[in-house]
């Protein structure tokens, strides 16, 4: 299974590279955001610092939304998706290849756009990084998890594009509600960490639920 | 029996596509299904190559379970739609590396060359797909479905809007499969191709098999006489 999930994630990923049209489009949108966050809070203001763990969070969620779209609707172009599910696998190792592909590339944009977005605001680090990083990777985790499987689901419709930010964000919202909160402990207010990893494990057992549960039920979602 | 079909259904939304369908292939044979638009071809198809779980009914192929050991099952199809399954910006050689991969195809990267060889397109091996013509896609497109040495092939109307010399090479693909002993199942509406290469005519009707019949000595005249009999009610 782990060997044609990362020969799937490694072919989304190549495709990426070779045309450029998802990660450049994230990256590119990433930085707007934040250019305009910039402009409508003053970074010399103390209390604009508040806003920070929000945008994180913004850049994330909408930069990921426009890559999880692409990279199923993307199999619809010559019936390539036939072509995976006739390959003798179970359909979770699709799930699997698009989640490692998806995982990497909004992995990607965070590496990019975050420290963009702390030099815009002239934020200075004085947290720790490894907590940081950890929200980071279980919000995205959850994040990318459910958005997968939801794009899955939602590629099969016309309107695709309008239907996964509607379907998404009502099912992510313990996930971005937990982040958003562990987020702003640990960059704003460190005395308080034993709350933000209340939070992260609260985060963490939502992403390992929901998981299992879109790996378990992505069979009945790819059917033709 | 190679494939072994049992009292097969298929509903969608109230609608009855396959009505009980029996059939039994041997190993080797080459059988054209035929029958009006709508009459379920297609959709026995994908309910073989796994893309659509039957409503009921039991499918055995080589005496396994197509729902119970559908790996072990997939790994004896080599499936070919009407569209192409390629990555428009990966090159031949990629597309057929890439689905080889999915196949635990062992020195697969010769093996596509090979293929690319054998199906005429050597000079474009490097090349996007999507800057090829359609009977070019085919082509590599053939190269894709037996890439991991099938032993049933599943053709969904192969022939359309090929070029004569891509249709010459799908005929000899299925031929030379055949004689290594290679079943294949190919829905069609071309006739005269269903007389040239098939051994065995299934005419499908309203979901059931209305016919089923042997030819000998490519004979397009017996097939196109018994199609208009039995779908277009000429006597």
């Amino acid at each position: 299974m782990l060997r044609t999930a990362l020969t799937i994630a490694k072919k989304d990923i190549y495709s990426e590279l070779r045309t450029k049209q998802v990660l450049g489009t994230m990256i590119i949108f990433a930085g707007l955001v934040i250019l305009v966050l910039s402009f409508a809070f003053d970074p010399a203001n103390n209390t604009t610092k508040a806003v920070i763990p929000g945008a994180v969070w913004i850049i994330i969620v909408f930069s990921g939304i426009l890559g999880l779209n692409r990279s199923l609707v993307s199999e619809q172009r010559n019936d390539t998706m036939h072509g995976l599910l006739v390959a003798p696998m179970d359909a979770s190792s699709i799930y699997l290849g698009k989640f490692m592909a998806n995982f990497s590339m909004i992995l990607i944009v965070e590496i990019v756009s975050i420290p963009f977005l702390f030099l815009l605001f002239d934020f200075k680090m004085n947290s720790s990084i490894f907590y940081f990083i950890l929200v980071l990777f279980v919000g995205s985790f959850g994040f990318i998890a459910i958005g997968t499987f939801l794009a899955a689901l939602a590629s099969n419709s016309k309107s695709s594009e309008m239907l996964l930010p509607l379907l998404l964000f009502p099912m992510t919202s313990p996930v971005l509600i937990g982040v958003t909160q562990a987020t702003k402990i640990i960059l704003i207010n460190m005395e308080k960490l034993p709350n933000a990893i209340a939070w992260m494990q609260l985060v963490a057992a939502y992403d390992v639920i929901f998981f299992v549960l879109c790996f378990l039920l992505i069979e009945y979602v790819l059917e033709v | 029996m190679m494939i072994e079909i049992k009292k097969l259904t298929k509903q969608a939304d109230n609608k009855l596509i396959l009505r009980g369908i029996d059939l039994s292939i041997t190993q080797g044979e080459t059988v054209a299904i035929l029958g009006p638009n709508g009459a379920g071809k297609s959709t026995l198809l994908k309910v073989l190559a796994t893309l659509i779980k039957p409503t009921s009914g039991l499918v055995k192929i080589n005496g396994l379970d197509l729902k119970k050991d559908h790996i072990e099952v997939k790994k004896m199809f080599g499936y070919l739609p009407h569209s192409s399954l390629l990555y428009d910006h990966y090159t031949p050689l990629e597309n057929l590396v890439f689905f080889g991969n999915l196949y635990g195809v062992k020195e697969v990267e010769n093996r596509a060359r090979k293929l690319v060889n054998e199906v005429g397109l050597s000079f474009f091996i490097n090349e996007p797909v999507k800057n090829f013509s359609r009977g070019m896609i085919q082509r590599i497109a053939i190269a894709r479905a037996i890439i991991h040495e099938p032993k049933i092939m599943l053709l969904d109307e192969p022939h359309t809007g090929l070029d004569q010399g891509a249709i010459t090479i799908l005929n000899n693909v299925v031929l030379s499969m055949k004689e290594k002993g290679c079943t294949t199942l190919m829905v069609t509406h071309d006739f005269k191709q269903a007389a040239e290469i098939c051994d065995r005519i299934i005419i499908v009707k309203n979901g059931k098999i209305a016919d089923d019949f042997k030819i000998n000595n490519k004979s397009l005249g017996l097939v196109s006489e018994k199609y208009k009999v039995l779908v277009e009610g000429v006597s």
